[in-house]
């Protein structure tokens, strides 16, 4: 099972994703950003950093790598595509996923274990939640308000979009508590947590259970798997 | 030279911190009229020859779909200047 990361300049979390798929079971395809081939991967994963150095605005210029308008093709054709961060944020510019990524509302980059509800439990990559499940992952980003039009927001509650929510507290000022949505098929999703931060013992977000344990962005990894399995 | 000049502002309702930060310096410095500050982006397009109208058909197009996001900006303006 080939899962791709494409790595754009700027690029800082591909490896951490290349590990979280090789942990869940995957084999990680390292994709460049100017290549348009995509190795015939089974999913691709678009990881965080600040790809072009956020320059113009961030994501926009990774939008429009060779890389990511086969992605874009794919994606409408059903291949299963993870955002993570500033994944997330290039999803967004590419229109996979509506609305946009603003400055934090307090305007200052927050790194912190973050608690999501998964509202979405059926989607490529959350399948292997229980709908409503409480869990923790890293996240960390100075751009991550999410905000969109109110005929947006409507829909993408009416239609069970919102992937993730934050839970206990809103940590960049995101409309309607939304921390990941998915695209109507359930192929495409983004968040702005980083599920790739807490997939090993060890070296996870601290649980009650244990310090640095949490272990729940795996699943992430997991589900594609096996829904690629499965089709 | 010739180029195309296309000019973004952040939309009206969005926090402009940048703009809100340097009113807050002006008025320390004295320029108690001035209510507000927005800051936008103006993006040059240069040209090695005379521009078109196909030219600037094509910037409009670009200054909405990629210069700009039309979720949090504006596209003000898309000028030739020769």
């Amino acid at each position: 099972m080939k899962i791709g990361v494409i790595t754009f300049p700027g690029t800082l979390d591909d490896r951490d994703a290349q590990r979280a798929i090789r942990l869940a079971g995957g084999t990680p395809v390292p994709l460049w950003h100017a290549d348009q081939d995509l190795k015939k991967v089974d999913a691709v994963v678009l990881p965080g950093g600040f790809s072009y150095g956020d320059y113009l605005r961030c994501g926009a210029i990774a939008a429009q790598a060779p890389a990511t308008k086969e992605v874009i093709k794919l994606a409408g054709q059903g291949l299963p595509v993870l955002g993570i961060c500033n994944g997330f944020q290039v999803l967004v510019e590419s229109h996979l996923l509506p609305g946009g990524l603003i400055r934090n509302e307090h305007q200052h980059f927050v790194c912190r274990d973050q608690k999501l509800r998964v509202e979405n439990n059926t989607t490529a990559w959350t399948n292997l939640f229980e709908k409503d499940e409480e869990i923790l992952i890293p996240l960390k980003n100075g751009e991550g308000g999410y905000i969109a039009e109110p005929e947006t927001l409507k829909m993408l509650e009416g239609e069970n979009r919102i992937a993730f929510r934050y839970l206990e507290t809103n940590p960049n000022g995101s409309m309607n508590d939304i921390a990941g949505l998915t695209n109507e098929r359930g192929n495409v999703v983004g968040l702005m947590p980083h599920p790739e931060h807490a997939v090993e013992p060890g070296f996870g977000p601290d649980t009650p259970v244990a310090m640095r344990s949490g272990v729940d962005g795996l699943r992430f990894f997991a589900s594609v798997l096996q829904q690629v399995v499965n089709a | 030279m010739p180029k195309i000049i296309v000019e973004i502002m952040p939309k009206q309702d969005l926090l402009d911190p940048q703009g809100k930060a340097v009113a807050n310096a002006l008025h320390r410095a004295g320029n108690k009229e001035i209510s507000a500050v927005r800051i936008g982006k103006r993006i040059e397009l240069h040209f090695d020859r005379e521009i078109t109208e196909a030219d600037l058909d094509e910037a409009k197009a670009q200054a909405a779909n990629f210069l700009s996001n039309d979720v949090i900006e504006d596209v003000v303006a898309v000028t030739k200047e020769d």
